[in-house]
């Protein structure tokens, strides 16, 4: 049988539509297309492609079952390792995980199995079928800190061991980034939503408005009958460039700028009430999948033109290459090796221009990337309207800082083992971007799942 | 899940609106100096409100707020019985309390209500606490028997002369610090204006002078950065490194202009929302 070489395309929106409004971009697989790249699979005996799976999905199992139309089969096979596939087949980097080891992959395109993962997923979540079993109750109690990625999967492995598990959620919805960062066009909250009441019909609960760190710390839940702690509080607080003019109006943190859109929902202003003030011409700072994000909430808010202003080439953007190209058909327009030294405003203090300084690139530094060096008298002004600030945020401190016996890294973030998530305090275990600073949604929920499996241990000695 | 009823409500006086509000893992944590989130309905923002009051016995929250915009007046509708659906906290650092020797505390309009809980803890730590409260006129004014309670001595203003010190609290400060000898910190917290111009009045002095920001904010956990106030030419979070700052060192022209960013959005979610009225109910 010859094989197709060429993935079955992701059906999506017309760049020149959706990039005036919020419905979900990739339109997913209709159950045709699902078992037409389904086929492509050729059911390796030794698959590489899980061994890039930092949750360990039986990618080749998972698939065979999907050729077979058995689509219950195929997405409980996918649940016995990953609680989030809705999620995961939307905003994972399958290219650089799973897809890059794919055999498949090596005369052509790799098996699309991100967007099968999204197939199944979401043929379960239209057929609304029960969670999966959670063993017999063992009485322990575990606290998890945080309901990002890491802390969900955390949580949901360890309901399914038969622990008793509380999450707390320093804001009024639980999801985290999922659902303040990421934008609806992405990973649409529904979604969320919906993979996150099926963590909680196993038995979870989760308090939001919870912060620990100021209501409780991790100290007192120790203390008050918890039997161990999961710490997953991501990387929260935004970074700055501390430079002239950063803190005139319309000078946004990505994480403002998207958590005003995403979690407050300002781009259905007025009716809902928490504003967002875009301008004519918006420039986001920075390259990676936040500043893309940014970038293309900027189009749909209504900017005429948003900018990417990025020190370094294109060859260096952190930003996964789908989201460039589909920030670029939208029209974002790029303005690498360039980076502003200053922002002007006008006496009402709102930000109107910024000064761009040109880069070129030099020797690599500590990153391996190479460095930018800023050309001498290269100056030029810009005129824009809104700044979104994107390059990078850093650990939130409130845990780190309240909690005893807790060693904290240089950059603020929290010393654990990156096979168990063990902390320098025992019962005390974290994982995600507190441990690693700012990376993905499925690090984080690698961490998650060993995290939890290292819980289970932990606890099953404890009892002897 | 937790719910947040609403145990008492008072109109202490026009436009101002007091809750108390039951809410036991706050109570069990608030200092004065902090502040709590909120949300009203489903579609609201979160705002910040410093906290007036709190009792961990009772596991109750007490806050004050004023009429000013679309949120605050929503809020303002709801009777006792009635749940927010949001309230986080404490938030923010506490006030630093210690027996610092003779200090003063400064209240404007609304502004008296967090200056009250600093007011009785530092009188508790064991200072001499004298207090200073005005407002445009005498039906504005709130806690004055509080604040009497909690201060050696009290000094009022009104704007209007209709009670106390005709003019502004920032004449009582002028002559205090003339009366006063050793005077070790003062507090003051009320509109933006009040503090910056009783931070001008003792910034010749070098009376160490805090003030209780109170910018726009979403999260108020540290992730957003909507509540950036310069302190001594450095940015500051006011929801985590504050909301207490040394009113000599904050840029007062930024943070008015920052104050200002969302007005025009503001009337018109109150026109969207007019006759509709609010979701709260």
């Amino acid at each position: 049988m010859p094989l197709n070489t060429a993935k079955w395309p992701m059906p999506a929106q017309e760049p020149a539509v959706r990039r005036r409004n919020f419905d979900e971009v990739a339109l997913g697989y209709t159950e045709e297309m699902a078992l037409q790249e389904a086929s492509r699979c050729i059911q390796c005996k030794k698959p590489g492609c899980i061994k890039g799976c930092p949750v360990e999905v039986p990618i080749p199992e998972f698939i065979g079952l999907l050729s077979e139309k058995n689509y219950q089969g195929a997405i409980e096979k996918i649940k016995e390792k990953n609680n989030l596939p809705a999620i995961c087949g939307r905003v994972c980097p399958q290219e650089s995980q799973c897809e890059k080891y794919c055999l498949v992959g090596k005369k052509g395109d790799s098996v699309a199995i991100g967007r099968l993962e999204r197939f199944a997923a979401d043929y379960q979540l239209q057929q609304g079928i029960e969670p999966p079993p959670v063993a017999a109750s063992t009485g322990f109690r575990v606290a998890v800190v945080g309901s990002g990625p890491a802390g969900l999967t955390a949580a949901a492995d360890l309901a399914r061991m038969g622990h008793q598990v509380t999450v707390f959620e320093a804001l009024h919805v639980p999801g985290g980034v999922l659902m303040y960062g990421i934008p609806e066009f992405r990973l649409p909250k529904h979604i969320v939503q919906a993979e996150i009441n099926s963590i909680r019909r196993m038995g979870v609960e989760i308090k939001a408005d919870s912060v620990v760190g100021k209501m409780t710390t991790v100290d007192e839940l120790l203390k008050n009958g918890y039997d161990a702690v999961f710490i997953g509080t991501g990387a929260g607080l935004p970074s700055f460039m501390h430079i002239p003019g950063e803190n005139f109006n319309g000078v946004y943190s990505a994480n403002e700028f998207l958590t005003r859109s995403n979690l407050m929902k300002a781009y259905l202003f007025p009716e809902y009430v928490t504003p967002i003030k875009v301008g004519r011409r918006v420039a986001v700072i920075g390259a990676g999948n936040v500043a893309m994000d940014a970038a293309r909430t900027a189009l749909r808010l209504g900017a005429e033109e948003s900018y990417i202003v990025y020190r370094r080439s294109a060859e260096e953007m952190p930003a996964r290459k789908e989201e460039v190209e589909h920030a670029e058909e939208e029209g974002v327009e790029f303005r690498l090796l360039t980076s502003p030294v200053e922002y002007y405003g006008d006496d009402k203090g709102w930000v109107t221009g910024m000064r761009l300084q040109r880069f070129e690139l030099g020797e690599p530094d500590a990153s391996g990337r190479r460095r930018p060096v800023p050309v001498e008298g290269s100056e030029y002004d810009l005129e824009i309207d809104t700044v979104v600030v994107a390059i990078g945020q850093t650990p939130n401190p409130l845990v780190p800082r309240t909690t005893s016996g807790l060693e904290v890294g240089r950059h603020g973030t929290i010393v654990a083992s990156e096979e168990t998530g063990e902390t320098t305090r025992p019962g005390v275990f974290a994982g995600g971007d507190i441990v690693t600073g700012a990376a993905t949604v499925i690090l984080a929920m690698g961490a998650g799942k060993k995290a939890a499996r290292a819980i289970d241990a932990y606890l099953k000695e404890k009892k002897q | 899940m937790v719910v947040f009823p609403i145990l008492h409500k008072e109109v202490p006086a026009p436009s101002l609106t007091l809750f108390v509000v039951k809410a036991p893992e706050i109570a069990a944590k608030a200092e004065p100096g902090q502040f709590v989130i909120l949300r009203v309905e489903e579609k609201g923002e979160r705002i910040p409100l410093t906290i007036a009051d709190f009792d961990r016995q009772a596991g109750t929250i007490t806050v004050i707020f004023q009429e000013v915009g679309y949120t605050t007046t929503c809020l303002a509708r709801l009777a006792v019985g009635d749940e927010l659906l949001d309230f986080v906290g404490p938030l923010g650092l506490p006030s630093e309390i210690e027996n610092y020797g003779k200090v003063v505390c400064v209240g404007g309009g609304v502004g008296i209500a967090p200056v009250y809980p600093i007011a009785r803890a530092l009188k508790e730590a064991g200072n001499h606490v004298i207090s200073i409260i005005g407002a445009r006129t005498k039906e504005l004014l709130i806690l004055e028997s509080e604040m009497a309670r909690a201060s050696d001595r009290l000094l009022v203003a009104t704007d209007d002369g209709s009670y106390g010190h005709h003019g502004f609290v920032t004449d009582l400060v002028r002559q205090v610090m003339e009366e006063e000898k050793d005077l070790a910190v003062l507090w003051a917290i009320g509109p933006m204006i009040m503090m910056k111009n009783v931070a001008e009045t003792t910034r010749p002095s070098g009376l160490k002078t805090m003030v209780s920001m109170n910018p726009i904010m979403v999260d108020g956990t540290g992730m957003c950065g909507a509540c950036r106030v310069s302190v001594g030419g450095e940015t500051k979070f006011a929801c985590v490194d504050g909301p207490e700052f040394d009113g000599h060192l904050v840029d007062w022209n930024l943070a008015v202009r920052r104050a200002a960013m969302y007005r025009d959005e503001e009337q018109r979610v109150i026109a969207y929302h007019q006759g509709g009225g609010c979701g709260c109910h």
